[in-house]
């Protein structure tokens, strides 16, 4: 018995020591070494990882991780000092500026991609092709809870039939966004819908209701097309679908905003962190699009360059979401 | 008399029989809804997964691309906290049921100390996830490198204590008094007792706890994500201050993919995380059936 306990502690200190033994022989490729630590928000995790996978063909020796702990949870990492580069679905709050100046950490606030969020439907629904904004806030603002509950009390012209609403869980960005964008709110919501964190799931619940209504990730739509119809949206200026045409030129409002990775300044003294940078900054646009986001307008990828290249830190936003940025508003706040 | 309560018992006869034939088929209906549920989600995962299982997938990194995915940082960085987890829980759960069992008087505060270990086999594995957060990762972060596989591995290693000390206990409470009073007659010592008589005797019953206490620690996710085991990881840990991903975090984050080539991917990770669970559990009762046999011999 002795033995064997003895043999597996053998084995397994053997196994870690060899590993530890392969990595010594650093530089070849570019040159870079050393790691660089990402956290943050599952919606930018997927560009964060496309974006690490392409500078890792390309510098083997630098390590990128890329961690999912939601925007919130990315921060208090970040303004602790335990990460480099913090991926945000929203801007910084202002009690997180504050908390990184407490720890004495400058931040560079970089807008990388744009996301928008779809309004859909089952694809046998044949009346809601385009909500306005009003639509939107008599189904999902708090008092209709339990008042509204047939799509005749949306509009008089639509059937009397039940209303089945799916939405994501309150911990989500998404939610956060759509409730300020719609209701005017942040948070403010009903609460009698089916909620799901897994946006799988509503793709499943409105896929399989005649009657239902749900809104998610632009990403979420684009690969379930075949089961879902996305609604219009009317914010003022007729009805616009959401594509990757009308989020990229702002169009789409006020469903569609930008997402971001707050770099921490000590962090971007490190050679490989800048290297990091700049390579997200210069592929973001292909690679966004690639899993289901839309690239912000060449020219924001230079002004975001420039800001690294001046280390211009802060947040242009004055804390917390902010509806309807879109691609021109976002140009002239960085300039 | 006798005929009269012949009757009695006839009727009574039948009802009984009846009743004792109606609980076989409860109990049987029961066991059948377990399985088949089981089979059914077994059967579904192998359905959407086997087809993804391949080579490829088992030694590639993580990728955005999901036919060019990998499942590699993920199984290795389970084996590794895995084992190492066992390493500090083994001894020190073994160490403390030994202690509970064979030297510590019987008083309140021995009742006490063990209604809470108890407690502890019941306590969310989320909350171990924040004391390892605080504790291992930021108290302690000189030593363990903060989000290492070090500090996933010790906090498994306290989730999974007390199972490993409760089960200890009950194999070295088993053990016939009988044998420590013979050896203790022929005038071994305490500790002889228990390295020579107890240990082995009780080894099946530790392993079987040891297995168990793997078994959960393989497939649980919330402590780690929350001392911040990483989802997108393209090397392997190559060391104990390394940073680190497990098999359930990446099950998890290819479940939220909205690209259904990623849910694939999902199933096969099962498929891999079932047979490892499977394999290392026909590891351990293999082993125990070793020491049985020894006993025997």
């Amino acid at each position: 018995m002795k033995r064997l306990i003895w043999l597996a502690t053998f084995v397994l200190v053997l196994a870690l020591a060899a590993c530890g033994g392969g990595n010594e022989n650093a530089t070849d490729g570019t040159g870079l070494s050393g790691s660089v630590l990402i956290d943050g928000s599952s919606t930018v995790f997927p560009v964060s990882e496309a974006v690490a996978e392409e500078f890792g063909l390309q510098n083997p020796d630098v390590r990128v991780s890329v961690g999912v702990s939601g925007t919130g949870g990315g921060f208090k990492k970040f303004c602790a000092g335990e990460t480099d580069i913090s991926d945000a679905s929203r801007p910084i709050k202002q009690s997180e500026i504050e908390m990184c100046t407490e720890n004495g950490i400058e931040f560079i606030e970089l807008p990388v991609a744009f996301d928008g969020l779809t309004v859909v439907v089952n694809p046998q629904n044949d009346w809601a092709t385009c909500m306005t904004v009003e639509d939107l806030k008599t189904i999902w603002e708090p008092s209709a809870q339990g008042v509204i509950t047939k799509w005749s009390q949306v509009r008089p012209e639509w059937p009397d039939e039940p209303l089945s609403l799916y939405g994501p869980g309150t911990d989500s960005g998404t939610f956060d966004y759509f409730t300020d964008a719609i209701v005017g709110e942040e948070g403010a919501s009903r609460g009698d819908y089916t909620a799901s964190e897994d946006d799988n799931v509503l793709v499943q619940g409105v896929a399989n209701d005649q009657y239902a209504l749900g809104y998610f990730g632009f990403a979420y739509y684009v690969e379930n097309q075949d089961k879902l119809k996305a609604v219009a949206i009317d914010g003022g200026d007729g009805c616009v679908e959401p594509s990757v045409e009308t989020i990229n030129n702002g169009t789409y409002q006020p469903l569609s905003r930008p997402i971001f990775i707050y770099v921490s300044t000590k962090a971007l003294e490190r050679p490989e962190v800048e290297a990091f940078v700049n390579f997200y900054l210069d592929n973001a646009a292909e690679l966004a699009e690639e899993v289901g986001y839309v690239g912000l307008p060449e020219r924001a990828y230079e002004l975001a360059k420039e800001r690294v290249a001046k280390r211009i830190t802060g947040s242009v936003f004055s804390g917390g979401s902010q509806v309807g940025v879109s691609i021109e508003d976002l140009l002239e706040i960085e300039e | 008399m006798t005929t009269l309560h012949d009757t009695v018992f006839e009727a009574q006869l039948a009802r009984r029989r009846l009743k004792g034939r109606l609980f076989e088929l409860v109990a049987l209906i029961a066991i059948t809804i377990a399985l088949t549920s089981l089979a059914l989600l077994f059967l579904d995962v192998l359905y959407d997964g086997l087809g993804r299982l391949n080579w490829q997938f088992l030694t590639s990194y993580p990728s955005r691309r999901a036919s060019r995915a990998g499942f590699l940082p993920a199984i290795v960085g389970s084996i590794y906290m895995v084992g190492l987890m066992v390493l500090f829980a083994f001894p020190v759960g073994v160490g403390a049921a030994i202690y509970l069992e064979e030297y510590a008087p019987k008083n309140w505060l021995t009742d006490l100390i063990q209604i809470n270990i108890a407690n502890l086999a019941g306590v969310p594995s989320i909350i171990y996830g924040l004391l390892g957060l605080e504790f291992f990762a930021r108290v302690l972060g000189a030593w363990t490198g903060g989000r290492s596989l070090l500090t996933g591995a010790l906090t498994m290693a306290l989730l999974v204590m007390p199972i490993v000390i409760i089960s200890a206990r009950e194999a070295i409470r088993a053990v016939p008094n009988s044998i420590r009073l013979a050896a203790i007659g022929l005038g071994a010592t305490r500790w002889q007792v228990v390295r020579d008589h107890v240990l082995p005797y009780a080894m099946p019953g530790i392993l079987t706890g040891t297995i168990l206490a793997v078994s959960r620690a393989i497939g649980e996710t919330a402590p780690l994500i929350t001392i911040g085991a990483l989802t997108y990881v393209a090397f392997l840990p190559d060391g104990l201050r390394s940073q680190f991903t497990v098999m359930p975090i990446q099950i998890f984050n290819w479940i939220s993919r909205p690209q259904s080539a990623f849910h694939e991917n999902a199933a096969a990770g099962i498929i891999v995380l079932l047979a490892i669970l499977l394999s290392m559990n026909a590891l351990a009762v293999f082993l125990r059936y070793r020491f049985e046999q020894r006993l025997k011999g």
